[in-house]
């Protein structure tokens, strides 16, 4: 697997077989995390010490309450027989049951709130590559002068930084005293992309140290590889080196840590969503959490995760595909 | 390059020869290591150093801008600021330490087998890891944390489940490399068993990297520990913890923004402190 | 030494911050369409001095003495014909590439210029048909790719830094016939580092045999063979089979 956590850089594109095998095995890997992560799922209800129906319905709950939301919850059944209809409902309707707050099936909950929160995950991810690239480029670019100290500074800085306090400070700075962006929130339609340019440059924030640091790895790898000497001995110019070559080169080391620090960046969402008050999935999460209502949260974390794996396989297939070198001979 | 790979880190590890001096010798180390040092030391002397109780309200002295009298200001209860945010770095420090330990040796012996012995151990491994590195990590430790209930015993839970998987992902990696070896095939052909062989050749090679992995770890869980306080599922608030702190200054963003800012500030210290360890002693093992 | 140099190194020393004398004091000129051979073991400086003349040191080198004076430009080949071509470019683009910027000319006719090249150069003429990428060529044609972009520049001295250590031994020889072809053809000045004596022996006019960033002998190859001066030189002699050495003799 491609998945090297974040301590690790995503080590170039490797030599993989240059079959449709490969694409197989990756395929039916991802396939069975899938199933691992619904098991998972349906197990986290059922690692709460405790009765979960209590711990909804609180200490004095009577007897007969507690026995209707065992039933509600399906807890009166054989655990074979949960796990059976959780996977019923999971594949018929794509579902992990109803609200108990508000009766609504969870997919229509968790679909209602996506549209902000993937705007959000989408607008971040952009700018944390562009922004990423563009300092990886100025400081491999720079190795040992002042923007490449600099820029290698700034991991150590900002690894700390918890996300939702960096969110504080910019809506300090650019929501209440520079008053540019609005506080909180998400307006409708362009007002919502507008209102979320600051959300998802707090995400963005959260993702550069990892990102800068493997990025700039990666690049001074292609700058100090020999076919860059190689095209400087013919004298290329060098902008042309950079963008035709260099950038080209690390697109794809790009692609894959992308892949990577997805989760991360999900989760780092989920949290600033809470901060600036925007209700996408975040807040449907935390509301949830705060109401005990299992069924949504367990939905949230099943379609979180299945996002992951499926995200994580089409980058790999991506990057294979537009790899010449897993293609061999031909 | 900052990367750490298998052949900058491995080698039996060298007898002391003038450690001290090599730690003198390398300024990002000894400079993480004085940062910490300094928050150590004024975590344990804070009884003597400050005159207020942390928890000691004074109604008459709230929201206070920083002063001689009160260094950081005070906050919405006319608590010292600086006392808190150093009885809050007690807990929070405390709780990052030992919410580590068990993830850091279960991570590394289970790392350590599925890179030593492969095939299906290695697979089962991989396929968990795998299962957990789909959830994002804020999502997994949120719900967890909320499920074994809120407070201290939620956080070592959460990361009792969650953290050990770094560590096996790199000492896997390590032990893979490791096993490759000449040494190891000859030290299984004099018949050392594959425990013996584990425990005495490879994790000493495997440790350096796992330890430098430590100290990045440690600053996400201080973050993560930070995160659920400010969320209200992490340390309950009598406790004075930084997440409660940034949380509770939040509502006086406009009119007291040191409130939240100075607790954030020191995670960031604490980070950097880390950080910097971390870098030193890579460079340390990496130049042998 | 040549009447007429088109190449002098004077006294060259680079240094890098952890071993100041990583090349001490080497000199040595080379004339017109004259071959010279730099031997000696890995480490000794040999590739160094080699990009210290093409003017692209690696990161922390630095040229602290000396000087080189060059009357043409140069071009190089160098050690891992893989590496020196961007895997994610098609070769024929890359070569085009080169051509169109030394050679000024527009996007059509450089790839025609490039495509001429590598037939003279003995690739095959699939690579017209389809475009391929280095990982999809064997080692010995990726070091042809790599000779037509050195010749691509026009060069007055070819530099070739070990040029057939990491192909097979039969490629070897090919590459090393169709180096000394060109060259004959062309009229290029070489500069070739080996470890190799007998094929330096076999190349050269003039060999310099370098020991930890020193020359510790020079002077034509036949006479350095047959008399070396200095014990390592005799050393390196006697770790190479009599015969190919006798034969590379002969044959200048």
């Amino acid at each position: 697997m491609m998945n090297e956590g974040q301590v690790l850089n995503a080590s170039g594109p490797k030599k993989r077989g240059s079959s449709y095998r490969w694409l197989f095995i990756t395929a039916a890997r991802s396939f069975i995390v899938i199933v691992c992560v619904m098991i998972a799922v349906f197990f986290l209800i059922r690692i709460v010490p405790g009765d979960p129906a209590k711990m909804i319905l609180g200490e004095y709950a009577t007897p007969e309450a507690l026995e209707s939301m065992h039933h509600a919850l399906g807890l009166d059944l054989s655990l074979g027989e949960q796990f059976l209809r959780f996977l019923s409902n999971l594949f018929t309707q794509g579902d992990t049951g109803n609200s108990i707050v508000s009766g609504n099936s969870t997919r229509v909950l968790i679909a209602e709130r996506a549209p902000v929160t993937l705007l959000l995950i989408a607008m971040s991810s952009v700018l944390a590559i562009v922004i990423a690239l563009l300092l990886a480029t100025l400081a491999s670019t720079n190795k040992n002068k002042w923007p490449d100290h600099l820029i290698r500074i700034f991991p150590t800085v900002t690894m700390g930084m918890p996300v939702f306090w960096v969110g504080l400070l910019l809506i300090l700075l650019f929501g209440v005293r520079l008053r540019w962006f609005p506080v909180g929130g998400a307006g409708e339609g362009w007002g919502m992309a507008y209102s979320l340019i600051l959300p998802s440059i707090t995400v963005a924030f959260s993702q550069m140290p990892t990102l800068v640091r493997s990025l700039r790895a990666q690049m001074l790898d292609v700058l100090e590889s020999d076919f860059i000497v190689t095209l400087k001995a013919a004298q290329i110019p060098s902008r042309v080196i950079l963008f035709k070559h260099v950038l080209r080169n690390a697109a794809l080391p790009t692609l894959m840590l992308f892949g990577v620090n997805l989760s991360y960046l999900i989760g780092g969402t989920l949290v600033v969503e809470q901060v600036f008050g925007i209700k996408g999935i975040g807040s449907l999460l935390f509301s949830s959490i705060s109401n005990r209502d299992f069924p949504v949260i367990q939905g949230i974390a099943l379609y979180c995760a299945v996002a992951v794996v499926i995200i994580s396989l089409l980058v790999e297939i991506v990057s294979w595909w537009l790899d010449p070198r897993t293609k061999g001979k031909s | 390059m900052k990367t750490i790979s298998a052949h900058n880190l491995t080698g039996p590890s060298r007898k002391s020869q003038g450690t001290l001096r090599r730690i003198l010798k390398n300024p990002t180390l000894l400079g993480g290591i004085i940062m910490l040092a300094i928050l150590v030391l004024l975590a344990i002397l804070i009884p003597v150093i400050s005159p207020y109780d942390p928890s000691a309200q004074d109604l008459r002295a709230f929201l206070q801008p920083p002063s001689a009298e009160h260094w950081l200001g005070t906050d919405q209860l006319g608590r010292d600021l600086f006392t808190r945010l150093i009885y809050a770095a007690r807990t929070d420090l405390t709780i990052m330490v030992l919410a580590e330990i068990i993830p850091f040796c279960t991570g590394v012996f289970l790392g350590m087998l599925a890179g030593y012995y492969g095939k299906w151990i290695d697979n089962i491994i991989s396929l968990v890891t795998d299962t957990f590195v789909a959830f994002p990590f804020y999502l997994i430790v949120i719900i967890v944390a909320f499920a074994s209930g809120a407070g201290q015993r939620g956080i070592f839970i959460t990361f009792m489940l969650v953290g050990w998987i770094v560590f096996a992902r790199v000492t896997r990696g390590v032990t893979v490399s490791l096993r490759q070896q000449e040494w190891v095939a000859s030290a299984q052909t004099l018949g050392l068993s594959g425990i013996r062989i584990m425990f005495r050749h490879i994790l000493p090679n495997v440790l350096p990297q796992a330890v430098v992995v430590l100290m990045t770890d440690m600053v996400g869980l201080l973050v993560a520990i930070v995160t659920l306080g400010y969320l209200g599922i992490g340390i309950a608030p009598p406790t004075p913890d930084w997440g409660t702190m940034i949380s509770d200054g939040q509502s006086f963003i406009t009119t007291a923004w040191w409130l939240s800012a100075m607790p954030g500030l020191a995670v960031v210290y604490t980070g950097i402190a880390l950080s910097l360890v971390g870098d030193g002693l890579a460079d340390l093992w990496r130049r042998r | 030494m040549s009447m007429n140099p088109i190449l002098e190194v004077e006294a060259l020393t680079l240094s890098s911050r952890a071993n100041p004398k990583l090349v001490h004091n080497v000199s040595f000129s080379i004339g017109k369409g004259e071959t010279l051979g730099l031997v000696g073991e890995s480490g000794s400086g040999k590739s160094l001095t080699l990009r210290a003349i093409l003017g692209l040191l690696p990161q922390g080198i630095e040229q602290t003495g000396g000087q080189i004076k060059s009357s043409v430009s140069s071009a190089m080949v160098f050690q891992d014909p893989r590496g020196s071509l961007d895997p994610l470019c098609p070769v024929v683009k890359q070569l085009a590439e080169v051509i169109s910027y030394r050679q000024g000319l527009s996007r059509r006719a450089s790839r025609q210029a490039a495509l001429e090249l590598l037939e003279v150069l003995g690739l095959p003429l699939s690579l017209r048909q389809k475009d391929r990428y280095p990982s999809q060529l064997s080692g010995g044609q990726c070091q042809r790719v790599v000779i037509a972009l050195a010749l691509a520049c026009k060069p007055g001295i070819l530099l070739c830094d070990e040029p057939t250590t990491a192909l097979d031994v039969t490629v070897q020889e090919q590459i090393i016939e169709t180096i000394s072809a060109l060259q004959q053809e062309l009229g290029f000045a070489m500069v070739f580092v080996t470890h190799n004596l007998a094929v330096a022996s076999a190349m050269c006019s003039r060999l310099c045999v370098m020991r930890q960033g020193q020359i510790v002998e020079q002077g034509d190859t036949l006479s350095l063979l047959q008399a070396p001066q200095d014990a390592y030189t005799q050393m390196l002699i006697n770790s190479v089979l009599p015969v190919p050495v006798l034969e590379g003799g002969e044959q200048r």
